[in-house]
């Protein structure tokens, strides 16, 4: 089991979380071109090692999250909220 | 090396068994090959052998980083079958069920190939018009297939949950020629085969670099030195992402997942099919391999992963699976389980192809789909590479699908390559 300390609801097991996908990946604007929406829909890096993904935590706070993991020996790196905006409410709520 | 036959038995019995040839060559890697594969796996060895048996090419090396057989071809639940409609997956996977129904025969290995149905049970009418559709399909392109109503499936496949299944079932789609084979004899027949024609198949030699020049490869760097190739031919499906930056070609619509499988303490013959059950959430397939253990498996971990070992809470979503359609199994102890790394691909179907090297070639992408289409994929990847030009049945399987907007997504699934299970 994957442990995922979530910023908001702690530590938990990885089966609340329900995974997203690469999180380095930035959709391009509407009307840009076919190639880059190519390249953003359908190509990846794959990465064995550590990646920057998202979960979501599905059976908890429901929140997005990016979490970096290793992807041959699944240690975790970090994790923190998919949202800057909702980081820094957890830094401004820290006493 | 000795062709085996019953005279062969006979023969070596005066001798105790005892004086068998090896069945391959554990040759020293040469300078230069005109083909090299990389991956001695099962597409990789049925590769090297029509490129030998069809094409004539003798001077071919196969490079394994492990032992051959030791990745996907042993970490897979043997299920064969070409119950598939899209064009582009449809002759293709019946090309290579009719390979299979030969292969014993063509390989003088037997692969114990055992036509024993695949039985995909429906529990809603939608269901099973939807599977009518593709039965038909099927039947009109030189496939088998059949409607099982649910009074057949009762005296055909007694013990499923009739009474109690929070779906009930209503019947099923059966394909009667599909069945299942020996996984570790496949991939010794296709050795054996190879190694006969003089393919070189060297073991524990891993691809640590791609050599190129002018759009070429020239050479591989490998753990046992450097191997000049006038082609070369990438079969290493679960790690071909690696091998293709190696090559310095950067990304593909590629994502590696595991998949996991389990086998069950023998029991005494239950099972005569192949039975697949896949509703609402649950996805499980079952069948009774020879020695007696149940052989089961469901869906991916969910999750990227190279680690080629499963993680539990998939353990525990099959056994629901398992006891949901055969609670006659709810005491059986399990006595294994494995994960293989699989390519999930955009659009959960295959690559054979050409690539933007000269005389590179891809074959990966194989999702759940690995062991059934290995005769074919070695047969056409053979000629794509002998010929430098796919056949028609596999021109769909390239790179270029996506940007052409023909993808081959047989479960409808979209660009998330862990749907495609």
């Amino acid at each position: 089991m994957i442990r995922i300390n979530c910023p908001f609801c702690g530590e938990r097991d990885h089966s609340e979380f329900s995974y997203g996908g690469d999180a380095t990946i930035v959709y391009p604007e509407l009307d840009a071109s076919v190639e880059d929406w190519h390249e953003a829909i359908f190509m990846r890096e794959n990465i064995r090692g550590m990646q920057s993904e998202t979960w979501h935590h599905a059976n908890g706070c429901r929140m997005w999250l990016v979490v970096e993991r290793d992807t041959m020996t699944h240690e975790v790196k970090s994790v923190k909220p998919a949202h800057e905006s909702y980081s820094k409410v957890l830094v401004e709520e820290k006493p | 090396m000795t062709r085996y036959s019953a005279w062969a038995v006979f023969k070596n019995g005066f001798s105790g068994q005892k004086n068998w040839d090896r069945q391959w060559r554990d040759p020293e890697p040469k300078k230069e090959y005109d083909v090299v594969i990389v991956g001695a796996g099962l597409h990789g060895l049925a590769t090297a052998y029509y490129l030998a048996k069809n094409h004539g090419i003798k001077n071919i090396a196969v490079l394994e980083k492990g032992w051959l057989g030791g990745g996907n071809a042993g970490r897979n639940t043997t299920i064969v079958r070409s119950n598939y409609m899209m064009p582009g997956n449809r002759d293709f996977y019946e090309h290579s069920l009719k390979l299979w129904e030969e292969l014993s025969h063509e390989l003088n290995y037997n692969v114990m190939f055992s036509q024993r149905h695949h039985v995909s049970l429906v529990h809603t009418p939608g269901a099973r018009d939807a599977a009518a559709r593709r039965y038909n399909t099927m039947r009109l392109t030189g496939s088998d297939g059949d409607l099982w109503d649910l009074d057949t499936l009762k005296r055909e496949i007694p013990h499923l949950n009739y009474n109690s299944a929070r779906f009930p079932i209503f019947g099923a789609a059966v394909q009667k020629r599909a069945g299942s084979a020996r996984h570790d004899a496949v991939a010794w027949g296709y050795a054996r085969g190879a190694d006969m024609q003089g393919v070189d198949i060297i073991q524990n030699c891993e691809v640590t670099g791609v050599s190129r020049e002018d759009g070429r490869v020239t050479a591989l760097d490998t753990t046992r030195g450097r191997i000049g190739a006038k082609k070369v031919g990438f079969a290493v499906a679960g790690n071909t992402s690696r091998l293709w930056q190696m090559a310095g070609l950067g990304k593909l619509p590629i994502e590696s997942h595991k998949l996991q499988a389990f086998v069950s303490e023998p029991l005494k013959p239950l099972l005569d099919h192949v039975v697949v059950y896949g509703v609402g959430g649950a996805h499980f397939y079952i069948s009774q391999s020879d020695k007696g253990g149940m052989v089961f498996g469901g869906d991916l971990d969910w999750y990227k992963s190279y680690a080629q070992r499963g993680n539990l809470p998939m353990v525990q979503d099959v056994a629901e699976c398992a006891t949901a359609i055969m609670p006659c199994l709810g005491r059986v102890r399990l006595l294994r389980h494995w994960s293989g790394v699989m390519d999930m691909s955009m659009d959960g179907s295959a690559f054979i192809c050409k690539t933007p090297l000269e005389n590179l070639y891809l074959n990966g992408g194989w999702n759940y789909g690995g062991f059934k289409a290995s005769p074919g994929s070695g047969w056409y990847f053979a000629d794509l590479i002998a010929n430098d030009r796919p056949d028609s049945v596999i021109e769909h399987f390239d790179l270029g699908r996506f940007k052409r907007g023909v993808i081959i997504d047989e479960r409808g699934a979209g660009p998330d390559p862990k749907l495609h299970g």
